[in-house]
């Protein structure tokens, strides 16, 4: 009996009964549809949390001021930990490994221009801070290459603020304050939209050291060194660490490659993909019960069936393969189904609600339909050796 | 053809042993005409499942065609069973879904024989057992003698050396099954073994010899 024949065979006893075929067939399509669909929206979410997090480059290192460590003895013996500076900074820009360095302090502030007057987020940055962080202006230009210990007073706007402040007006040349100090826009940055929870439109660009004076801070909140993006990694770090610990004497300081959190964020995120396909699989799991109940009832309604066969020849292996296939049939024919359904939702989600991040990631599809074929087959196993086992002798005389 | 030496068949019945078959011996020759007669439970029907490599004796020999069959693997039962016996039941066991031709089919699709040869060889048995009419036709809308002939047609179909014929007539009214039984003893006049299990006298008679059992061995044998 060759593949086509057996198929047939099998094809034959599904459509005997339509509805029984069709319903088990379901259970199976909606556990396939589910996994599919919940996967396409974990997809998606993980492929918008990664974009969100990448598109200020990937070949970033931080560094914070402080050491996140356990001591044993009391914290006052080592004392509090040396301050980032300026200086740090510029040493760190002798590093063969820097490609830009950027040097940032935030704080709320005050600003006030053309007698309007806004409380936003003030950002002291470095003129490098840019091209570390892939954004761009649209109008003047950013913060000049000045002495970093003795910046002029110049200040760049977001998007949003220009607006706010200067409506259509020009706002270069312009002055504006922020808490008691004045200064001179020379630029706006081109609008960035919200980036995880923070509006980067609603913000002034001042350099770090006026920002220090304006916040009345000492020290710098984070140092961002951008490096090239063919140098390793670890290299990178080593080169940083052995530069600030030669300045500090100590290790005082955390250093945070972008790589490594995105490392992170993607294991994550794949923990949630895997546990959101795994909610999916349960429905799945409830088809594949459906399944085996089915296939079991199959052969009990056709022990004389399989008893003619046994008659007329049929090899155990024969029968078995006859049930198995019928299965797999069945299972192949509901994940099929289930992809349609899957996909399609899918799809209209992306289409029809927008902003949705919902992405069908097609290795998932076709490790789906290879899970369809293997639940068929899978629930298959114990009825069909309970076919090929009978008795023939006993199985034609049942009615 | 057939050669039985001293075949015996127990079944464990709770913790008693009930000899189905006792030493028993029989030959029959190539082309015969055989009934065999008894009552309930005489081992007729064991025998017969013996003979037709269903079941597998306890102790004793079996020759069919020449060949030992008594040590086969349950695999070589089956293809023997293929190639050299067609079974005839008395509740037909048509399958219920597939079509008169279908059914008729099936043996062909079990020994792979190619799709255009099994397609004229179904159409070629509709033909000699006058079924063109109802080749497109389930099971269950055929009369008695239809469905006896679909099922006597597939187990000729691969033109066995012997046809076991289980109570064929059993489900039939009285003309219907002489009809049926016609058709059989045809296939017979051309060289085919018949052998017949019945506990119809008038059945029975019909035969070329008659072998008579009883708890589980032959009592008579008569030509």
């Amino acid at each position: 009996m060759n593949t086509i024949d057996t198929l047939q065979f099998a094809f034959r006893a599904l459509t005997a009964h339509r509805l029984r075929t069709f319903l088990t067939a379901s259970g199976i399509a909606i556990g396939i549809a589910a996994v599919i669909l919940l996967t396409s929206i974990g997809e998606g979410v993980q492929q918008f949390v990664v974009s969100e997090f990448t598109q200020f480059g990937t070949n970033i290192i931080n560094i914070t001021p402080g050491k996140i460590t356990t001591h044993g003895g009391s914290l006052g013996a080592i004392g509090s930990s040396r301050l980032l500076t300026i200086e740090d900074a510029m040493a760190l820009k002798r590093s063969r490994y820097a490609q830009y360095i950027n040097t940032s302090v935030m704080g709320n502030a005050e600003i006030r221009a053309q007698g309007r007057s806004r409380r936003v987020t003030v950002y002291g940055q470095s003129p490098d801070f840019p091209n570390v962080f892939n954004m761009s202006v649209s109008t003047g230009q950013f913060l000049p290459a000045d002495d970093p210990r003795n910046p002029r007073a110049y200040a760049v706007l977001g998007a949003k603020v220009r607006t706010e402040l200067f409506g259509n007006t020009n706002p270069l040349g312009e002055i504006l304050q922020v808490g008691e100090s004045r200064f001179r826009v020379i630029g706006v940055m081109a609008a960035k939209g919200q980036v995880l929870g923070f509006d980067l439109d609603d913000t002034v660009y001042i350099p770090t050291t006026r920002a220090l004076e304006v916040f009345n801070r000492e020290g710098l909140m984070e140092i961002n060194v951008a490096y090239r993006p063919e140098a390793p990694v670890q290299a990178v770090t080593d080169d940083l660490h052995r530069i600030l610990v030669a300045r500090h004497g100590r290790e005082d300081f955390t250093l945070t490659p972008q790589q490594q959190m995105l490392n992170t964020l993607t294991t994550v995120l794949n923990v949630l993909k895997f546990a959101v396909a795994a909610l999916g699989g349960i429905s799945l799991l409830v088809g594949a019960v459906g399944m085996v109940t089915l296939m079991h009832i199959a052969v009990s309604e056709r022990i004389a069936e399989i008893g003619l066969l046994t008659a007329m020849g049929a090899t155990r292996t024969r029968i078995r393969i006859l049930f198995l296939m019928e299965s797999t049939v069945l299972s192949t024919l509901g994940g099929l189904g289930g992809l349609a359904i899957g996909s399609s939702i899918a799809w209209l989600l992306k289409v029809l609600v927008s902003g949705l991040p919902v992405s069908t990631p097609w290795d998932y599809v076709l490790g789906a339909l290879a899970l369809s074929v293997l639940i068929g087959l899978v629930a298959g196993v114990v009825p069909a050796m309970r076919a090929a086992n009978l008795d023939p002798v006993t199985a034609l005389q049942t009615e | 053809m057939i050669h039985l030496a001293d075949i015996t068949r127990i079944f464990q019945m709770g913790d008693q042993s009930v000899y189905a078959l006792n030493k028993v011996r029989l030959n029959i020759a190539v082309g015969e005409y055989v009934s065999i007669m008894g009552p309930s439970g005489s081992g007729k029907s064991t025998l017969l499942n013996i003979i037709g490599l269903l079941d597998q004796p306890d102790k004793g020999c079996y020759e069919l065609d020449g060949k030992n069959v008594t040590d086969l693997t349950k695999d070589e039962q089956a293809q023997t069973r293929r190639d050299k016996i067609g079974f005839v039941f008395q509740s037909f066991h048509l399958i219920p879904r597939l079509t008169a031709a279908e059914n008729i089919e099936i043996p062909l699709i079990l020994s792979e024989i190619p799709p255009d040869e099994r397609k004229s060889r179904v159409v070629e048995a509709l033909h000699a057992f006058d079924l063109q009419s109802r080749a497109q036709h389930r099971p269950a809308e055929l009369s008695g003698g239809q469905r006896q002939r679909v099922a006597i047609a597939r187990a000729t179909i691969l033109r066995p050396k012997a046809i076991l014929a289980d109570e064929p007539t059993g489900n039939l009214d009285h003309s219907i099954g002489a009809e049926v039984m016609m058709l059989l003893e045809a296939l017979c006049q051309t060289g085919t073994t018949l052998i017949v299990v019945t506990h119809d006298r008038e059945l029975s008679a019909r035969a070329k010899r008659h072998i008579g059992m009883r708890d589980g061995k032959i009592v008579t044998d008569t030509s």
